[in-house]
């Protein structure tokens, strides 16, 4: 297992993407609440949501530091791993790799200067506005990388003749039919994972007996972009479904152990499966519910995975990874429905500690599906890196050296996993939020 | 064409990136430097007052050429890919080092010898790292045969060009960053630290000549078509010369010091131009020319196009930052 190239390289890029993943949806998510903040501290001439943004922002610049880094990590290892994969994506779907560098471009050069000056404007709506470029960028490289990886699932704009890419349109490569319902989901997945752990740490504080009307503004400020952003995942979810069931029923029917082609058919959550006999024990099936979350109707067809050849097969555990993710997605639209049921009927108290509870798992919930819903795409996309065209097998380096730099970047990420938390949260307690309100002069 | 437009493009990025970054990575050279030399109040606070704003900006001239290279002549990714694993990664972990203790020292706000010492010392290891890459460019030391593409890793370190192309870049970057620095400082008016930085830049001047000349030397061997290319056309080269020693002149003379660092840049602008010109058409010898391997005309365009349109978007906002933070006398003085 050592000296498989292929393997070896696929962990390796399983661990950087893994890692890069949790910045990236945090740094995507985040800036909209700053911004959000910002704007009601302005408008409402309201210290507490100014504070708000200002302590946000420190934490968000840290993480976007580290996401910058295994970003950049990223873009070099893709081609040194997959050198063949790279080559090929090159010829292709190089114009949103590009434009994503001029969204980051864009992002960097705004942050640095919002995060300098805070007290440079005369009116602060101006430092307001230069937190839209950051919103814009980081949305924008997150769509533009969502499009590349929609290509690798569904490979459109090109035509492949003894081995070259000719007849190339790039813009159709980019707007490939997986793109729609992949760029929106992960788009508000990001923000939700955003907003629940904004939450979760306003949770935490008001859990610890902290009191003060600081953590109730920015807890509820960031519940209703919970609230907003769970339905809306929950209904992209649902068109995520759709497009597989059309666009790559393989995928679909392995994450739901899904056999026979069949009418009327049944979902399954949980479950074991023995594989020779394609038999399920311990499931929970829900009739029907496979039909209509693949085609809206209850007797649609579904296709079986028996209609493909079991070497064109995806692994079946990514069943587990599916059902987690759908599992999360319903635990966090309850929640932050309940919440809101709570706090706007009074009778109800919204900062019932198990509520608190609730929503401070709720915050590294979300980060566990975001890793779940990419184990789910990534794996069920095996064999093939370009669904259809090359197989992960065909495009790993060559190279003896990947069990090394497995090491290497392991222990790298061990290293930056354990300075993260400890880092931010020694920034967060040295200044605590009481004393910058008192101070009520607050400098980044 | 596409293919020329292509290849400027991604040199002038690059030059973009040895710019700045030589002045971020010397930066961070000369801010372990001043802690432990205890110089910390004159040259740190400049350092840190420019650097805070900027150093995730530099970072993107890297990626920017890296994706652009792919795009513009994707089979580079399959030769150097393939070549580079181990030096890559290497690199890439020192690079990452770099930046995230970089944020942790600064954003989370404890000051620690590690941190300024791994910020300082991957400054200079990172682009002798990186200088490899030209180095290897120049052919030799990768071969592409039925088994695969492979670096002969050995011959890289026994070889006298590869060694002096390293500390070809290591003096550039502390005379670039320092002539910066000089500047910067004088626009501040901190007298100390312009000194300070007065003097590296005149120390370092030397060595960075020194080298070049060593570098044409050991290139006239280890790849004679180059060498001959760049005689011919050495025009650029002496115009470089000229720009260093005004220059030098000036920062010696403590005068126009903003011209100075121009200069400087200049100086660098041909020697890179020079060598960027003259090595093509390779991009890997004798491998790799932009002619053959350049991306079907079709995305050629496309991306030129996004190209012009990201620029509009981008040139203001590189502006507006110059002249918030660079260009504001204000700022820079700390006020
Ligand atoms: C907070 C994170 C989160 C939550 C709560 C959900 N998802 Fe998700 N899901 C993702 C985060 C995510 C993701 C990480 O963003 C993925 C991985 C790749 C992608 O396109 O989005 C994803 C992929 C993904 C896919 C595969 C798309 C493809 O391969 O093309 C489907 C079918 C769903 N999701 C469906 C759902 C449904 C029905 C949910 C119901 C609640 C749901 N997701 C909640
Ligand atoms: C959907 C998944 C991904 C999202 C949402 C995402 C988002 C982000 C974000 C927000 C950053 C920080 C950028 C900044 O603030 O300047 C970042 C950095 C980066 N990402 Fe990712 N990323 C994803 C996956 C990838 C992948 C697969 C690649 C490789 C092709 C990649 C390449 C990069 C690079 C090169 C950077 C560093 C850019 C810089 O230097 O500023 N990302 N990414
Ligand atoms: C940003 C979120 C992403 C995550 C967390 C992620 C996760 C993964 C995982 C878990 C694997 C390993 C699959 C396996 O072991 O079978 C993988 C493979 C891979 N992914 Fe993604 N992926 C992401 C997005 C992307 C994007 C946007 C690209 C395209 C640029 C990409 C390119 C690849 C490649 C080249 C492989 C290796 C081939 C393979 O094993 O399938 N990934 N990724």
């Amino acid at each position: 297992m050592l000296e498989d190239p292929v393997l070896l390289s696929r962990w390796l890029t399983f661990i950087t993407l893994g890692f890069h993943i949790i910045m990236a949806t945090i740094g995507v998510g985040i800036p909209i609440f700053i911004s959000i903040a910002e704007l009601i501290g302005i408008k409402k001439k309201d210290h507490h949501y100014i504070l708000l943004a200002k302590r946000w922002t420190r934490g968000y610049t840290i993480l976007v530091a580290v996401g910058v880094v295994t970003g950049t990590i990223i873009g070099f290892q893709l081609s040194l791993l997959w050198p063949s994969f790279m080559q090929s994506a090159g010829h292709v779907i190089s114009l949103p790799l590009f434009m994503e560098t001029f969204a980051f471009f864009f992002e960097a050069i705004f942050l640095g200067i919002y995060l300098y000056t805070w007290d440079r404007f005369k009116n602060p709506i101006f430092h307001w506005m230069l937190s839209i470029p950051i919103v814009i960028g980081s949305s924008a490289s997150a769509f533009f990388i969502t499009t590349v990886n929609a290509f690798m699932n569904t490979p459109r704009g090109f035509d492949l003749e003894n081995g070259a890419f000719t007849n190339v349109q790039p813009f159709v490569a980019m707007f490939n039919p997986a793109m729609p319902s992949k760029v929106s989901h992960v788009l508000t997945t990001a923000y939700l994972t955003g907003a629940f752990i904004l939450a979760a740490i306003a949770a935490f504080h008001l859990l610890r007996g902290k009191t003060h009307i600081y953590y109730k503004k920015a807890l509820h400020l960031a519940m209703i972009g919970c609230f907003v952003f769970s339905v809306a995942t929950i209904v992209n979810g649902d068109i995520s479904g759709k497009f597989l069931a059309y666009y790559q029923p393989e995928k679909l029917a392995a994450a739901e152990w899904h056999f026979e082609t069949t009418d009327r058919a049944k979902l399954l959550l949980g479950g074991i499966l023995n594989e020779d006999e394609q038999e399920v024990k311990f499931g929970i099936e829900i009739p029907y519910a496979l039909s209509i979350l693949a085609f809206n109707r209850p007797s649609a067809e579904v296709i079986g995975l028996n209609d493909f050849p079991q070497d064109l097969w995806p692994p079946l555990y990514i069943h587990y990874f599916f059902n987690l993710m759908i599992m999360i997605g319903m635990f966090l639209a309850a929640v932050s429905f309940i919440y809101l049921v709570f706090y706007y009927f009074n009778r109800f108290n919204s900062l019932n500690p198990w509520l608190l509870r609730a929503i401070l798992l709720g915050g590294p919930m979300a980060i566990l599906s975001i890793e779940f819903g990419w184990i789910l795409t990534e794996v069920g996309r095996q064999p093939w890196i370009l669904r259809g065209y090359l197989k992960v097998a065909e495009t790993a380096t060559t190279s003896g050296h990947v069990f090394e730099m497995l090491i290497l970047f392991s222990l790298l990420y061990l290293a930056l996993g354990i300075l993260l938390p400890v880092i931010l949260i020694r920034l967060f307690t040295k200044k605590s939020v009481e004393s910058e309100i008192d101070k009520h002069h607050i400098i980044l | 064409m596409i293919e020329y437009i292509g290849i400027t493009v991604l040199w002038v990025f690059l030059y973009g990136y040895l710019i700045i970054g030589s002045i971020d990575f010397g930066a961070g050279f000369y801010s372990f430097y001043a802690k432990i030399t205890n110089k910390k109040h004159t040259i740190r606070k400049v350092i840190d007052r420019y650097l805070s704003p900027v150093w995730e900006v530099t970072n993107v001239f890297l990626v920017f050429f890296m994706i652009g290279l792919i795009g513009f002549f994707p089979n580079t990714a399959y030769y150097y890919g393939t070549a580079l694993l181990v030096p890559g990664s290497v690199a890439l972990v020192l690079l990452s080092i770099r930046g995230s203790f970089y944020a942790f020292a600064n954003y989370g706000a404890r000051e620690s010898n590690v941190y300024l010492f791994l910020y300082g010392a991957t400054g200079l290891l990172i682009p002798a790292a990186f200088s490899t890459v030209l180095t290897i460019s120049e052919g030799g030391f990768i071969i592409a045969d039925e088994s695969g593409v492979r670096l002969l890793l050995g011959h890289l370190f026994v070889n006298p060009y590869s060694w002096i192309v390293v500390l070809l870049a290591i003096v550039s970057v502390l005379f670039i960053s320092a002539s910066f620095l000089t500047y910067y400082a004088n626009s501040a008016h901190d007298k100390e630290a312009f000194e300070l930085m007065r003097k590296f830049t005149l120390i370092w001047g030397g060595p960075t000549i020194l080298m070049s000349f060593l570098v044409f030397l050991t290139l006239s061997t280890h790849n004679p078509e180059h060498f001959q290319a760049m005689v011919e056309e050495s025009w650029i080269f002496v115009l470089s010369l000229l720009s260093f020693l005004a220059a030098l002149w000036l920062i010696y003379k403590k005068q126009q010091i903003g011209i100075a660092f121009s200069l400087v840049c200049l100086q660098f602008f041909f020697a890179f131009f020079g060598y960027g010109y003259t090595h093509l058409p390779f991009i890997l010898y004798p491998y790799l020319t932009i002619y053959e391997n350049i991306t079907s005309p079709e995305m050629g365009i496309t991306l030129i196009m996004a190209f012009i349109a990201g620029l509009f978007l981008l040139v203001p906002s590189l502006f507006l930052l110059l002249r918030l933070f660079i260009f504001d006398a204000e700022y820079v003085k700390g006020n």
